[in-house]
């Protein structure tokens, strides 16, 4: 009997994780996509119904604004933050003398929530105090900033926001990157009289290739949960121009009262979620196991 | 590249310091660019809202006074409860403590045995553990809101308690996994020789070899716990609400006067417990971060 269980401690151990994520996750995302299928509202229904709720997901105004919004929110939001991210990384790896200072400065962002994140850039972008006051107080009368209260402009401010929040970390694990590389080739190269910029688009760029995936993986990650973020700055607003999928699922959900809908638009979530993060996830496995 | 000297070689003197002069300005902008919310939030918790109306953005307050954060702290409004941040700050305190420890401690458990106690079907667990960590919460909102309801759970701290554990087990797995797998087998395997079992070796061998990866899974559940919403608004009620949460109907408390000041005053007393982990373990900060999001 202790043999027997000197030999299975190790799986007892992982026992009750094992339960749990077969539960929490998996049991839990299986709910979901039943209930997706049903004619659930107020209270969840159990009684396959087809694709109806998908229907009505894609017929819903609001969800279309909230899916245009991800993918216009989340392509300025990566291709910004891994651009300055990468060009502050390559300014810093230039040996400057308050190297430390700076990295500090640009990473504490991501050390807040994005609810503090939130709420002082709605102040700073508030039309009648923030930014544009200011401008105009200089005596420019005809300055105009009002993104945050403009339909069209407010998704904007919410990309203005995230990227404080992101680039400095992106800027962090970039500059890891760089300090891998190998010195010898550098050195090489330049003994050649390569100059320094072609040192670094022709051989450092390129080897970090890893090192962008990681990046984008964890940027595209970040737009799709994005909630607190909208919900401090926005709120959704002006009337839904900044939904984003996240949040529409949490009206659904919380407010409408229509779990219905709320599943169907978590079950979208998930799917682009994995369609990004599960090859990823597959090659760096299996790499390991090589 | 520590050792990378720009090439003696190219351009003039002057040319080369310009380029460095520039170089710095850059540096310095984008620090200004980093620096400007904090430094408006500061400056504006320390006015009044007269010179917050009156005057600029970035100007320096005129005459200093800490109302702001008083009543930020113990007297502004949630919604109809006016008690400030300090009731949601203990809450939060009270969640985010348990929530880290006991996470932390079956991570380094799960992770123990993932790395030094293979068994068959043990990398597939894995994968589907890591697979659990990149999945957008709101899959699992409505089943959790129901389930917690079923076990009287519902808007109670220590439900909150259980789902950030929960779902906190996949990065603190995965962070104890990858530091033990560095610790030779050979060390097991002579432990074991000598008579010593499962939780003697953990005890004696791992654990004391574990500080420096156990501070970066505390500072990385911390901040997770710490800055959650989505969870603190689904699953909290009235009286077990987060920080983040308060924070939010503060600043959304519609109201009354906006006090700018107030709301400057509590999101910085909302944002001081991580920004001081920043600063202080910054370095374990930045590693829990690149570790969590690059290690597959």
């Amino acid at each position: 009997m202790t043999d027997w269980l000197s030999r299975h401690v190790p799986k007892i151990v992982l026992a009750p994780t094992f339960f749990a994520v077969l539960l929490f996750v998996y049991g839990f995302i299986a709910w979901t996509a039943w209930v997706s299928f049903t004619r659930s509202k107020l209270m969840p229904r159990y009684d396959i119904d087809g694709l109806i709720q998908y229907d009505r997901l894609f017929s819903n105004p609001r969800w279309d604004t909230a899916l245009n919004n991800l993918f216009v929110f989340g392509a300025l939001f990566i291709v910004i933050s891994m651009v300055l991210g990468l060009l502050l990384a390559i300014f810093l790896d230039q040996k400057i003398r308050i190297e430390g200072a700076l990295r500090t400065i640009y990473l504490y962002p991501m050390a807040l929530s994005m609810i503090v994140t939130g709420t002082a850039w709605k102040w700073i972008l508030n039309p009648g105090l923030g930014i544009q006051a200011m401008v105009q107080g200089w005596g420019f009368p005809n300055f105009k900033f009002d993104w945050l209260i403009n339909p069209k402009m407010a998704l904007y401010t919410i990309v203005l926001a995230a990227i404080w929040q992101a680039s400095g970390f992106v800027m962090a694990l970039f500059l890891a990157g760089l300090r891998s590389v190998d010195g010898e080739i550098i050195k090489a190269a330049q003994v050649d009289g390569i100059p320094t910029w072609r040192v670094y688009t022709a051989i450092i760029i390129p080897s970090m290739a890893p090192i962008f995936l990681s990046a984008f993986i964890v940027l595209a990650h970040l737009a799709i949960k994005s909630f607190d973020l909208v919900i401090a700055l926005t709120g959704g607003g002006p009337g839904y121009a900044t939904d984003l999928p996240a949040t529409y699922m949490y009206a659904m959900a919380f407010s409408r009262g229509d779990l219905g809908q709320a599943a169907s638009s978590a079950m979208i979530m998930m799917g682009v979620v994995f369609a990004i993060v599960v090859p990823y996830l597959y090659s760096e496995l299996r790499a390991k196991h090589d | 590249m520590t050792d990378m000297p720009l090439p003696r070689s190219q351009g003039s003197l002057l040319g080369r310091r310009l380029l460095r002069w520039g170089l710095y300005a850059m540096l310095c902008v984008f620090a200004l660019y980093y620096l400007l919310p904090l430094f408006v939030m500061l400056t504006t918790s320390l006015k009044s809202l007269e010179e917050i109306r009156t005057g600029s953005l970035v100007a320096l307050p005129r005459e200093i006074t800490f109302d702001a954060w008083s009543k930020a702290w113990s007297g502004a409004c949630t919604g109809i409860q006016c008690e400030g941040l300090k009731p949601f700050f203990w809450n939060s305190i009270l969640i985010s403590v348990p929530g880290v420890l006991i996470s932390t401690i079956i991570g380094a458990m799960n992770g123990y045995v993932f790395a030094q106690w293979r068994f068959r079907g043990a990398n597939l667990f894995f994968a589907f553990l890591l697979f659990g960590c990149f999945i957008p919460f709101q899959v699992v909102l409505l089943p959790m809101a129901r389930m917690l309801g079923i076990f009287g759970m519902a808007g109670t701290i220590p439900g909150l308690i259980f789902v950030h554990t929960i779902y906190g087990l996949g990065f603190t797995t995965l962070f104890f996994r990858n530091y033990y797998v560095t610790i030779p087998h050979e060390l097991v395997r002579a432990a074991k020789i000598d008579g010593a079992g499962f939780f003697r070796i953990f005890w004696s061998i791992f654990l004391p070899l574990s500080l420096p990866i156990c501070v970066v899974t505390i500072i990385w559940q911390f901040t997770q716990i710490w800055n959650d919403f989505l969870f603190g608004v689904s699953f909290s009620s009235a009286g077990s609400q987060p920080i983040t949460v308060a924070l939010n109907n503060i600043v959304n408390s519609t109201t009354g006067v906006k006090e700018y000041n107030v709301d400057m005053a509590a999101a910085i007393i909302a944002g001081l417990p991580t920004l001081l982990v920043y600063i202080v373990a910054g370095k374990y900060f930045i590693r829990g971060l690149t570790a969590g999001s690059v290690k597959g």
